[in-house]
C-alpha cells in the first residue's frame, strides 16, 4: 500500500504550541515513547547488531551456529554474487529513471491541469494497490504473454528482434527476460514516485508560470528555470521512495524473470530459507547490501542538498 | 433556418479573449500530448487490475490461470475450492488486525508526543523513525530472521515473530500520518477549550481525539494495508506458517487457480465501497450540521 508516502516536509520536527514550552522536567513525552521506540530499538537496530554478528559465525542448523570470526563469508559474499549485485543495481537504477520520467508527466498534469478532478485522479494512482502486489505482478504475465496482443504488435513489427539482440528481451518473448523485471518494478514503484512528486508540484504557485510567460519564456523555458527547480523536492523524495525499494526487490525478477536475472534479494531468501549453513553468508551480504544502499542514498542526499530530508 | 445562422467568423474571433488568440498550435499539441501521456500511464498503471478482474471469470485450461480460455463463473461461486488459500487469508488478517492495533496505539503515542512536547534527542528519535522506512524489505526480513533464530530458534518462528515484525515496520507509516494530521490542527481549539474550565482530560477526550481521528483512522488503514500485502519480510519471519502472499507466491510454482484473482477483485471492490460508504457517511454527517 502506497496511501500516504513520507513527504520531506511531514518528517521534520514540528514547533509544539507555546503552551507546551514548560522550562520544568516533564517526563510524559517519553512515557509517551518509549513502548513504540523499544519496539523499534529491539526489533530493528538489534537485529542489525545480530545480523553483523551473525555474518562471521559458521556452522549450521543441527549442530547451530557459532561465532568464529569467520570474515571468509564476506569473501564469499562479495565475490559469489557479483551478477546478483550487478542485476539489483542496473534494475534498480533503470527503474528508478523510467518511474521519474513516467510519473513527473502525470504528477505535473493533476497538479497544474487536474482542476476538480484533482483528488479522483490522484486517488486513480493509489486505488490499484489495494489488490495485493503478488497478484498484480502476476497479472503481467496475462499481458505480456506470448500469444497476447502485446507481444503480437511488437512481434509484428519487429521490435523483440531489436531488444532481443541487445539482451533485453530473448528470443520473440518478452516474458522471462530483464525488460519483463524492468516493467514489473516499474509498475510496482511508480506510484512512490508520484505521490511525493505530486506533493510538491501542487504547492507551486499556477501563477509563476503566467509570470514566466509574461517574461517571455517558452513553456519548455519555464519549466526548466521554475517548475523544476521548485519540484526539486518532490523529485528527490520520489527517487529516494523508488529506488530503496526497488534494490531490495526480488518480487519482480522472480515472478518475471528468468534464472539469469537473479538479483540479491532471491540469493538472501536461498541463503537464509534453503540452505542450511547459507545463514552467515547470508547475513554478510544483507550487512553489504545495507551499508551499500546506505552509502549511495546518503551521498545522493548530500549532493541533492537535502539534508534536512532525515 | 439557413437565413438566421451566425454571420462569419470575423466578430467570433474578436470575441475570443486575448489569452486564446495567443495561442500557437504548438502550444495546443503540447497540452493535449501531455494529456494522452498521462492517460497512456494511467492505462498502464490501471490495466493489471482490469486484467484480474477479466481472467477471475476464467476456466483456465490448465493449472495455471494466466491465459484466457473460456467464461465460467466457477471461481465466483466457490471461492474458497482450495481451503489451503481461505486458511491463509483467515491468517493474513488475524495478523493484519493485530499488527494494525499494536502499531496505531504505539505510533499515535509517539506522534503526540514528538508535535506536543519539547525534549532532547529529537533528532536521533527522528533518525530511529526514518530508517525502517528507509531500509530495504529483505534487509529488515533477513536482520530479524537473524535475531529470532540466534534468541529463539528458527523452531520458534509463527504468527508472533510474523506480527512483531509487521508492527516494526508499521509503526513509523503511522507516526508520520499521525503527526501530519496533529501538526495541522488549529492550537487554539485546544486552548479554548480550557479557558471554558474542561479538565486536560476532558480537552483530549472531546476536543483533540475528534480532531485527530481522521488521521489515526488513516493511519490504521495504511497500516493495516501494508501488513496484509507483506511478503518478503513475512516470509523471513513466518516458519511453518503460510500467510496470504506466500499461498500466491508458492501457486506460481504449484497452480494458480482463477480463485486467486476473485480474491484480488474482492480485495479492490470491498476497500471502494468501505471508501465509498466513508465519503457518504462524511458527507451526511456534515449535511446534518
Amino acid at each position: 500500500m502506497t496511501a500516504v508516502v513520507p513527504s520531506p516536509e511531514l518528517t521534520e520536527p514540528v514547533e509544539p504550541p507555546p503552551s507546551a514550552r514548560k522550562p520544568k522536567r516533564n517526563w510524559t513525552p517519553w512515557v509517551l515513547l518509549a513502548p513504540g521506540l523499544l519496539w523499534l530499538v529491539v526489533f530493528f537496530l538489534v537485529p542489525i547488531f545480530t545480523s553483523v554478528s551473525a555474518s562471521v559465525q559458521t556452522g549450521d542448523y543441527d549442530d547451530g551456529f557459532k561465532l568464529t570470526w569467520h570474515w571468509a563469508n564476506y569473501s564469499q559474499a562479495l565475490t559469489d554474487y557479483g551478477v546478483q549485485y550487478l542485476h539489483s543495481g542496473i534494475y534498480s537504477v533503470l527503474c528508478t529513471v523510467f518511474c521519474l520520467a513516467l510519473g513527473y508527466p502525470v504528477a505535473y498534469f493533476i497538479a497544474f491541469k487536474g482542476g476538480k478532478y484533482k483528488s479522483l485522479l490522484m486517488a486513480l494512482v493509489i486505488v490499484p494497490s489495494f489488490t495485493s502486489f503478488l497478484i498484480r505482478t502476476i497479472a503481467w504475465k496475462t499481458i505480456l504473454a506470448d500469444n497476447g496482443p502485446v507481444v503480437q504488435f511488437l512481434n509484428d513489427a519487429h521490435v523483440l528482434k531489436l531488444t532481443s539482440a541487445l539482451g533485453w528481451t530473448v528470443g520473440n518473448h518478452v516474458l522471462a527476460s530483464p525488460a519483463a523485471v524492468v516493467c514489473g518494478m516499474v509498475y510496482n514503484f511508480l506510484p512512490f514516485t508520484i505521490l511525493p512528486l505530486y506533493t510538491s508540484l501542487e504547492k507551486i504557485d499556477p501563477r509563476l508560470h503566467e509570470a514566466g510567460h509574461d517574461l517571455y519564456c517558452s513553456p519548455f523555458t519555464t519549466w526548466r528555470r521554475v517548475t523544476l527547480p521548485l519540484s526539486m523536492p518532490g523529485v528527490i523524495g520520489g527517487t529516494l521512495l523508488t529506488f530503496i525499494p526497488a534494490i531490495g526487490d526480488y518480487i519482480n525478477a522472480q515472478l518475471l524473470g528468468n534464472p539469469n536475472t537473479g538479483v540479491v534479494g532471491q540469493k538472501i531468501e536461498d541463503l537464509f530459507l534453503r540452505n542450511t549453513q547459507g545463514y552467515p553468508v547470508g547475513s554478510a551480504i544483507s550487512v553489504v547490501m545495507m551499508v551499500g544502499t546506505l552509502v549511495l542514498v546518503m551521498s545522493y542526499i548530500r549532493k541533492a542538498g537535502t539534508e534536512d530530508l532525515i | 433556418m439557413t437565413a438566421v445562422t451566425a454571420p462569419p467568423a470575423a466578430p467570433t474571433t474578436a470575441a475570443r479573449p486575448p489569452e486564446a488568440r495567443r495561442r500557437s498550435p504548438l502550444a495546443w499539441a503540447r497540452e493535449h500530448l501531455l494529456l494522452a501521456v498521462t492517460v497512456l500511464i494511467f492505462v498502464f498503471m490501471l490495466l493489471p487490475n482490469v486484467i484480474i478482474f477479466w481472467m477471475s471469470f476464467n476456466q483456465p485450461q490448465g493449472k495455471f490461470d494466466y491465459v484466457w480460455h473460456r467464461f465460467s463463473l466457477a471461481a465466483w461461486q466457490n471461492p474458497c475450492a482450495n481451503g489451503e488459500m481461505c486458511h491463509s487469508i483467515g491468517l493474513s488478517l488475524r495478523i493484519g488486525v493485530v499488527a494494525t492495533i499494536v502499531a496505531t496505539v504505539l505510533g499515535t503515542m509517539i506522534a503526540f508526543a514528538m508535535v506536543r512536547y519539547r525534549f532532547k534527542a529529537r533528532s536521533g528519535i527522528n533518525a530511529l523513525l526514518f530508517l525502517p522506512m528507509a531500509a530495504p524489505e529483505v534487509v529488515m526480513g533477513a536482520t530479524l530472521a537473524a535475531l529470532f533464530f540466534n534468541t529463539i530458534g528458527p523452531g520458534g518462528l509463527g504468527f508472533w515473530t510474523i506480527t512483531i515484525a509487521h508492527v516494526m515496520f508499521c509503526v513509523s507509516y503511522v507516526v508520520v500520518t499521525v503527526k501530519s494530521r496533529l501538526a495541522g490542527m488549529d492550537p487554539t481549539l485546544e486552548r479554548a477549550a480550557q479557558d471554558l474550565y474542561a479538565t486536560p482530560t476532558q480537552t483530549f477526550r472531546y476536543v483533540t481525539l475528534p480532531l485527530v481521528a481522521p488521521g489515526i483512522a488513516a493511519a490504521a488503514l495504511l497500516a493495516f494495508a501494508l501488513s496484509i500485502d507483506d511478503y518478503i519480510v513475512t516470509v523471513f519471519t513466518a516458519g511453518n506458517l503460510e500467510t496470504f502472499p506466500m499461498y500466491i507466491w508458492g501457486s506460481v510454482q504449484r497452480a494458480y487457480p482463477a480463485q486467486i484473482d476473485v480474491i484480488g477483485s474482492l480485495m479492490l471492490i470491498v476497500t471502494m465501497a468501505i471508501i465509498a460508504l466513508s465519503q457518504v457517511l462524511g458527507r451526511a454527517r456534515s449535511a446534518r450540521r
